[in-house]
């Protein structure tokens, strides 16, 4: 048993930490490929990678990107904000978490904190995004070595894996065919962009160990939709969300089967699924039918254990 | 007045040939004063409890006791045993300081205190159950009527309710002072939401931590089963036939300056730590709501102030209680500690009257003495205090934390026109006190070793029976020469040994 608020927090600590992990890593593969560059780089991987976190990038420079991408407290998906927001709630459920996780947490906001006041990040921005990774790793590691794996470790778990699904379909979702319909943008048409996305994920080695070097579009897509075993791709995380949601199920009493249902079926049209069926078909309609599903799983969580209506759970 | 006479041996010190502090640099700024100083007699005999103290002090150097020091402090910051600075929105969060030298009291000293603080309770328990039913003291009029329903924390709510087994006030954190005789004397009783207990077990551990050999040549009464004893008492007050009755903590959130305190109880006694969105109240039943759905709550440690409980019968814009929770207390269905409308009882007009209470209702003499207190809505009290602002102590009745305070010999001949004006217009709302000069104890300042003034905030638990852990929170002024304790005005505070005799 826990309390539906505690359980409400632990979910958004992890999906914030994630999420700054996620930008600030594609901050550092952006730093990488735009520097050098002209002002523009309209049409790029540097652009889809901006946009898939919901950033306008026409008509900036790449140093004013990351740093906005970062540092912009205005924006509630910088890393600055996702960070706060995850120390936020961490704070509000200290009696909940192992003190080591809360102090990890909280030395990586007072250290990003320092960064932006100190400015002059704009030769740093490596060394930022970095710090970034380094310190929600840590923090994961520390989660995974002291705190008990009960019932609110499971919702770190809820958290963590429908995040990175969301964020890896959405970031697919402006590389495959038919993504860029509404921009000046054109398909990706050389290997660099591809390589870009799979650094991006962090995902570069493990495709290469996988399908040698020779990087092609099908294959790529095929790594981080429909890989049983590469942790970022979208069907390892929504095993582990199911996995995680099916342990939740057997802790409540609450007859609360949607969630694990609804991720049970993104699960299975993931390990059933043929990637060139998705490509010749549909691939936009196809990711964004992840995107609604997992809101839908979000909103299923919401409803069956946290903002549950009064009258569904008295007593009769 | 308290014999302590057999308890304070008073050793000569060799190092002394003529009187004065102990002959190294680090006690060269140390004074002794009018104030009654808690290591030193008038004669500079150090007292026999302080002996293995100063004897440490004396090898130390101040370079090794600044680095315990620092040592100390970083301990509060990593553990996050701080307190959030009101009005700033960065959030910023504080740590209490810390003064690094224990404040000793002897076995003896500490039993008197806890026979003055057990009856004080009692009493006030009995008042209270009294005045919010038949009211003999009112009637007989030992207290005034008008004192108590003029009162702002009078809850007319609270009128006839029964309340499981007459325990009003279940945790209390009473402010003692020592006087220059080295009596006791109770300054405040906090009868509402005492805070402060988590730095008292803080403080203890910290300096074990710091000064390991020295904790271990003194004998000192342990205090860390405080959790236990406070999860025992409000398990006395659940309801009748609840079975394993379900307990909670009940905080404003994480905005409010002790939220660190409530989590650190929390985490002490187990139970979970909730907020007033987690809880609702459904026929006169409370709940809280959880991943396995609603669940029944019996007993309620509650950190929230009565004003803020419950938008239904009070602040209606507070966003920190729950909704129809005070007629689930009326009804009986839950418990409460403390139970609502306890402020009556530290109103500090009515604080005035705690001796005539005391023999009242337990027919005994109080062990423990106020503090002389003149009431402004006395004339003859309130022409001798409007002659006598610049020498006496105003306080307004119902502030808490040194607001609202007018320290005579300190004060502005405006700030006394202020308050002179204020008293005039409700003179109910003030009392005043002499300036006492209360105890100081030895304190580690940047210049080395000083005395400050101190007060002692023991914590008493009533559930089955009074229960209190030995010692309490000593808080220090440590603006030399200041003599306000509270956090918000500058004070710290320092671990508080109680010593097996």
């Amino acid at each position: 048993m826990l309390l539906s608020r505690v359980a409400d927090a632990l979910y958004w600590i992890s999906r914030y930490l994630e999420r700054a992990e996620h930008t600030a890593r594609l901050v550092d593969v952006a730093i990488d490929q735009g520097l050098g560059r002209a002002s523009s780089f309209t049409g790029s991987a540097v652009e889809r990678l901006y946009q898939s976190v919901g950033l306008d990038s026409t008509s900036q420079d790449v140093t004013a990107m990351a740093g906005g991408a970062l540092f912009d407290l205005a924006n509630r998906n910088s890393v600055i904000s996702c960070v706060t927001a995850a120390r936020e709630n961490a704070r509000q459920v200290r009696e909940e978490i192992a003190s080591e996780m809360w102090e990890q947490l909280n030395a990586l906001y007072l250290r990003l904190k320092q960064m932006r006041e100190e400015g002059a990040w704009g030769a740093r921005i490596h060394h930022v995004s970095r710090a970034v990774i380094d310190g929600v790793r840590l923090f994961k590691g520390i989660t995974n070595g002291t705190m008990s794996h009960g019932e609110g470790w499971q919702y770190l778990q809820v958290g963590h894996y429908l995040e990175r699904s969301n964020a890896t379909a959405s970031l697919l979702t402006l590389f495959v065919p038919g993504g860029t319909s509404a921009t000046t943008m054109t398909e990706p048409r050389d290997q660099v962009e591809w390589v870009t996305l799979l650094e991006a994920c962090s995902a570069l080695e493990a495709y290469c160990r996988y399908y040698t070097a020779d990087v092609r579009a099908g294959r790529v897509t095929e790594f981080l939709l429909l890989n049983s075993e590469f942790p970022r791709s979208v069907r390892f995380s929504a095993v582990q969300l199911e996995a995680a949601l099916r342990t939740l199920a057997g802790y409540s009493t609450r007859t609360a089967g949607r969630a694990e249902r609804l991720a049970g079926r993104l699960r299975a049209s993931l390990e059933y699924a043929q990637v060139d069926e998705i490509l010749n078909d549909d691939p936009q309609t196809y990711l964004t039918n992840i995107s609604r599903q997992c809101t839908q799983i979000h909103a299923a969580v919401q409803q069956s254990y946290v903002s549950y209506p009064i009258e569904s759970a008295l007593p009769a | 007045m308290v014999s302590q006479s057999s308890s304070l041996k008073l050793v000569p010190s060799p190092q002394q040939a003529r009187p004065g502090p102990p002959a190294t640099s680090l006690f060269s700024q140390y004074a002794i004063d009018a104030a009654f100083d808690e290591m030193f007699d008038a004669e500079w005999r150090a007292r026999a409890h302080y002996r293995a103290l100063i004897d440490e002090l004396l090898v130390a150097s101040p370079e090794e006791l600044r680095q315990r020091q620092l040592e100390a402090d970083r301990a509060f910051l990593t553990q996050g045993i701080t307190f959030t600075v009101y009005g700033d929105d960065q959030g910023t969060e504080r740590i209490f300081p810390f003064d690094l030298l224990p404040r000793i009291l002897t076995g003896r000293e500490w039993d008197t205190l806890e026979r003055g603080l057990a009856q004080r309770l009692t009493a006030i328990n009995l008042f209270l159950k009294d005045i919010y039913n038949e009211g003999r003291i009112l009637a007989e009029r030992v207290v005034p009527p008008e004192l108590v329903y003029s009162c702002r924390h009078f809850r007319r709510e609270m009128r006839g309710v029964k309340v499981h087994k007459d325990i009003y006030v279940s945790i209390a954190g009473t402010d003692l002072v020592r006087l220059d005789d080295g009596r006791f004397v109770v300054l405040e009783d906090n009868l509402r939401v005492p805070s402060g207990v988590s730095y008292m077990l803080a403080n203890r551990e910290v300096t074990k931590r710091v000064f390991p050999g020295l904790f271990n040549r003194y004998n000192v009464r342990p205090i860390a089963h405080y959790g236990q004893s406070l999860l025992a008492t409000l398990r006395a007050l659940a309801p009748a036939n609840r079975g394993e009755p379900t307990m909670v903590v009940l905080t404003p959130g994480v905005g409010n300056s002790a939220y660190f305190e409530h989590a650190f109880l929390a985490r002490e006694m187990g139970l979970p730590l909730v907020e007033g969105r987690d809880l609702l109240v459904h026929d006169n039943i409370v709940y809280m709501r959880t991943t396995s759905g609603l669940r029944r709550v019996d007993v309620i440690y509650r950190r929230v102030d009565d004003d803020f409980l419950d938008p239904l019968a009070f602040r209606a814009d507070s966003y920190l209680g729950v909704a129809g929770l005070l007629n689930a207390y009326r009804a009986g269905q839950v418990s409460m500690a403390n139970a609502i409308g306890t402020g009556i009882a530290d109103d500090k007009a009515v604080y005035a009257y705690l001796p005539a209470i005391i023999r009242f209702y337990l027919s005994e003499e109080p062990i423990l003495a106020n503090v002389q207190t003149y009431l402004l809505d006395n004339p003859s009290d309130r022409a001798y205090v409007l002659e006598h602002l610049d020498s006496l102590v105003v306080k307004a009745v119902g502030e808490s934390g040194g607001y609202g305070m007018l320290i005579g010999p300190h004060s502005t001949r405006q700030q006394r026109d202020e308050f002179r004006d204020q008293i005039l217009a409700s003179p109910r709302n003030y009392i005043a006190q002499p300036t006492l000069a209360f105890s100081r104890a030895a304190c580690f300042m940047d210049s080395g070793i000083e005395p400050r003034h101190i007060d002692l905030r023991p914590y008493v638990l009533f559930g089955d029976r009074v229960t209190m852990v030995p010692g309490g929170l000593t808080r220090v002024a440590l603006r030399k020469g200041s003599l306000v304790v509270n956090s918000s005005q500058g004070g710290g505070s320092k671990d508080t040994w109680v010593l097996v005799d």
